[in-house]
């Protein structure tokens, strides 16, 4: 893993601490994101992966250290130094977090109408084909986010999230909660995306079936540390006993003869 | 330089010897002007139309979903469409969206008429008022096996609920009472005075206080206060699936949640009237000493003489139902929650209104019912 120059990667994260009150979250993490590429980053619950996702989607200030968005340093922007930034990426969260007050259809339209100048017209029909890409039927669009299925509800917040196009996208649990079926077409959805739409993805996630089938490289983040950067392969040959207990439990290796077969 | 960035970062089409030309930046954010102008757009006469799309420098959903609407759009007027020269990588999106392209939007439900609103409203407002009628039936029921088996009772949350709704209301219900003590004193002083009436300022106050105005500012100050936290915290609960997971634990949601808060502001609600009896006297007194020099002494004198034990009590009396009425009201209106965070807001404020507007209800038939008995 040959350190990129700053300027190539997404996201670059150099020497990261966070604190979380007195608990320090990170102690020195430095990451980097290439273009076009599935990143995911795994850890037992409780490591920080979900907190590092909002250090870099700027929901939470880091102690100290450096996280560059496309070769911006976040830290310490204000919002609206950060607008044309967030524009450029989209964010999906763990329970969709879509607003229960409108329907799908508006939910993602509300981005758009916020961003750009399209007719009214445009902005329906560009949501009808965002629900569609998302693998929603047409009738979705009108239903309240409470009349949704858990499944439903991660296609509609991923519909959401790519209202704008846009080139970086933060999915947060993408599978967690969903029944293997649904897990499995969000496995293809992420690939898809990827490929059509030229996006690159950073992702946190449990879920090894995910990670074995739409990942490229994956981070293991622990204690506060990252213990080890590369594609599953490389990750399921390292040493590191974490790393070793985290792809080699019951659920781990089940995964990899999938992924093996599948191969 | 300038001119050609702006160029770039816009979507173009223009029309040249009978050939199409697309460039620019075909995306969400480039599209906007030329989504105007394409309507309008002089399209070559003939029935082969070449779009040559090698100069779009970049492209992504909206813009791909532009160039296929209008594509079809062309076929549709029966010319022979070819797009040439986009590259790979862009013809891979433009496929992508031609096949999950849908026309089908759904339509917008057809608005109801007026005599089915109406319909609608009332169907609803009856369901509303059986539903309430049930969930009294309940808290009645569970109150009375509560009663019938003491042990049952959960204490703490009463101990909890009695210091939130009642020990953390004396401030404001006793400055509340107090302000309107003195200006009750100060609307009548100028009538007393007239007919050198000034000692009769005890029996307007007095009565006007004990009677009527302290109950009925108490129980909307608590309905505003508490009323509304019970609808928020049980509404919540509801959207989080908590109170689900109560059922299937087996904890009956009257038991826990709605008969603490009924007793705690049975119990409440009177103590706080009586207080607000106090300040608000007080407040008269102040006002009767400085507007019609009845000192202090003289005017707990004539209070004695003007106001009955039964004065006290049927204003005390009262608290008990009001505090029933709100307790019921804002748990009922919790419970109703569906959903969405929408739904939480719409609940807490139609029990703040409920509430207020069934307590003077009630106090108006107490009026009813006292004059008939002639207290």
């Amino acid at each position: 893993m040959e350190p990129l120059p700053s300027t190539d990667a997404v996201i670059d994260i150099r020497d990261l601490y966070t604190r979380y009150g007195t608990a320090a979250v990170h102690q020195g993490v430095s990451l980097a994101v290439r273009p076009g590429e599935v990143f995911a980053l795994v850890g037992g619950s409780g490591c920080g992966k979900s907190t590092l996702l909002r250090a870099i989607i700027m929901l939470l200030r880091p102690e100290s250290g450096s996280i560059r968005v496309f070769g911006q340093e976040t830290i310490g922007l204000s919002d609206e130094e950060a607008l044309p930034l967030r524009r450029r990426w989209g964010v999906m969260f763990e329970r969709g977090a879509l607003f229960s007050s409108l329907t799908v259809a508006e939910n993602v339209a509300m981005v758009l109408r916020e961003h750009t100048q399209l007719s009214q017209q445009l902005i329906d029909e560009v949501v009808a084909l965002k629900i569609a890409l998302t693998g929603l039927p047409a009738d979705a669009g009108a239903k309240y986010p409470s009349e949704l299925s858990g499944g439903m509800r991660k296609r509609a917040a991923l519909a959401r999230a790519i209202a704008l196009d846009p080139e970086l996208l933060f999915l947060d649990e993408p599978t967690a909660g969903l029944d293997p079926l649904s897990a499995s077409g969000i496995d293809e959805l992420v690939g898809n995306l990827r490929d059509a739409l030229g996006l690159t993805i950073m992702m946190v996630t449990h879920d090894l079936d995910l990670l074995w089938r739409a990942a490229d490289r994956v981070a293991v983040l622990d204690g506060g540390h990252i213990l080890g950067v590369g594609t599953m392969m490389e990750l399921s040959e390292a040493e590191h006993p974490v790393i070793r207990e985290y792809f080699y439990g019951p659920r781990g290796r089940a995964a990899r003869e999938q992924a093996w077969k599948k191969k | 330089m300038a001119a050609e960035k702006i160029v770039q970062s816009m979507a173009e089409i223009d029309a040249a010897d009978g050939a199409v030309r697309c460039s620019g930046a075909w995306t969400v954010r480039g599209i906007a002007r030329l989504e105007q102008r394409l309507p309008a757009f002089p399209w070559p006469a003939g029935n082969d139309l070449v779009i040559d799309c090698s100069a779009i420098s970049s492209f992504d959903t909206s813009g791909a979903w532009v160039l296929h609407r209008t594509v079809r759009l062309l076929e549709r007027q029966g010319r022979n469409v070819q797009t040439r020269g986009l590259r790979p990588e862009f013809g891979a999106l433009l496929q992508l969206v031609a096949a999950r392209a849908t026309t089908s939007r759904p339509a917008a439900a057809a608005a109801p008429g007026v005599l089915a609103g109406i319909g609608h409203w009332a169907w609803h407002g009856m369901h509303g008022l059986f539903d309430m009628l049930a969930f009294v039936g309940e808290s009645a029921v569970a109150l009375l096996r509560s009663v019938l088996q003491p042990h049952r009772i959960r204490w703490r949350p009463i101990l909890r609920n009695l210091q939130t709704a009642g020990f953390e209301a004396l401030p404001i219900t006793g400055l509340l009472s107090f302000l309107m003590g003195i200006v009750i004193a100060y609307q009548g002083a100028d009538q007393l005075q007239r007919f050198g009436a000034n000692i009769f300022i005890a029996d307007l106050v007095g009565l006007s206080m004990l009677r009527e105005l302290a109950p009925l500012l108490t129980a909307i100050i608590v309905a505003g206060r508490s009323g509304s936290a019970y609808a928020a915290q049980i509404g919540t609960m509801k959207v989080t699936e908590e109170i689900d997971a109560l059922r299937t634990i087996g904890i009956g949601t009257q038991e826990l949640l709605v008969l603490p808060k009924m007793i705690a502001l049975i119990i409440a609600l009177p103590l706080l009237t009586v207080y607000c009896d106090v300040t608000g006297l007080l407040g008269g007194m102040l006002m009767a000493r400085s507007k019609l020099d009845v000192s202090f002494d003289v005017f707990i004198n004539r209070l004695g003489d003007a106001i009955s034990l039964s004065s006290f009590l049927t204003g005390v009396a009262k608290a008990p139902v009001f505090a029933a009425i709100i307790a019921l009201v804002g748990c009922f209106q919790g419970l109703q929650v569906s959903g969405s965070a929408d739904s939480v807001g719409r609940q807490t404020t139609v029990s703040v209104v409920q509430s207020i507007f069934l307590v003077i209800v009630a106090d108006a038939l107490f009026s009813v019912v006292f004059n008939w008995l002639k207290i």
